[in-house]
């Protein structure tokens, strides 16, 4: 079960196992506090989209060869003006420099390496710090 | 097949066109993605060949991921070995700005109905 250390509407962190009931209930915990700042519905899509695609990076790529119970660690902060959230992994670290582009048209028909590419077009500010398991992303409210 | 619980699809053939819509209004679930991408590869094996034609309606989808996108993709691959056609229809303007982001508007033939996607096979 998710361990929430941490809980208002408008900050938390989060501990999630690779579990898709742990994903969801953070995911509508995120949600709830959008809702509260009257987020509209396309920056809800936007940043539940970009956090998905992230939480999927961490455990897929991060997590890579670890049980599925070993949590990453979420942590969101929603105000009027921006929503800042960071995702932190257990892994060795990620070099996004390492992500070929894959809107060139020789990588159209690969199946991945897109979910960065979403992140930073959502987003206003998507940076990996430290070793690279930690990423931390901002969205301005429209 | 390999799949792990009910289906995700509901399928309906008309003529030689397999008509595909999905169950879940969220495609995000790894196990559901691909579950949904087994699926329809073995409709691709099925369909009538050479060929197979197959529309995907995304009437139903309010969400989905960049893996769900992949399933797509590699569908798409598939449909493409065999010489076949694949339409994608009803995109949600907010999935299809997703399309348009990673540039899979120009791989995939999109339509705004199934009507205009049923129309455009040759």
């Amino acid at each position: 079960m998710a361990r929430t250390e941490q809980a208002n509407p408008d900050h938390a962190r989060i501990s999630i196992a690779n579990k898709r009931d742990e994903i969801e209930r953070a995911e509508q915990r995120l949600i709830a506090a959008l809702d509260k700042h009257q987020y509209p519905d396309a920056a809800k899509f936007a940043v539940r989209l970009a956090l998905e695609e992230a939480l999927v990076n961490a455990f897929r790529h991060g997590h890579k060869g670890l049980s599925p119970d070993v949590p990453v660690e979420l942590e969101f902060r929603v105000t009027d003006k921006q929503t800042d959230l960071a995702i932190e992994d257990k892994g060795p670290g990620f070099d996004p420099g390492d992500v070929p582009d894959p809107t060139l048209d020789e990588n159209l028909t690969v199946p991945t390496g897109r979910g960065l590419l979403l992140m930073r077009a959502y987003m206003a500010r998507v940076e990996y710090v430290g070793k690279g398991n930690r990423v931390e992303m901002v969205y301005k409210k429209p | 097949m390999a799949t792990t619980g009910p289906s995700r699809l509901r399928v309906k053939h008309q003529k030689d066109v397999t008509q595909i819509e999905f169950v879940d209004r969220n495609i995000l679930d790894e196990s559901n993605i691909e579950q949904i991408k087994e699926e329809i590869g073995d409709l691709v094996d099925k369909a009538p060949a050479p060929g197979p034609k197959l529309l995907i309606s995304f009437a139903n989808v309010d969400h989905l991921s960049s893996a769900a996108l992949g399933a797509m993709i590699t569908i798409n691959n598939k449909i493409k070995g065999r010489k076949g056609q694949l339409r994608l229809a009803n995109i949600d303007p907010q999935i299809y700005e997703v399309f348009k982001i990673t540039k899979l508007d120009k791989l995939f033939q999109i339509h705004e109905s199934t009507d205009a996607a049923l129309a455009s096979f040759g």
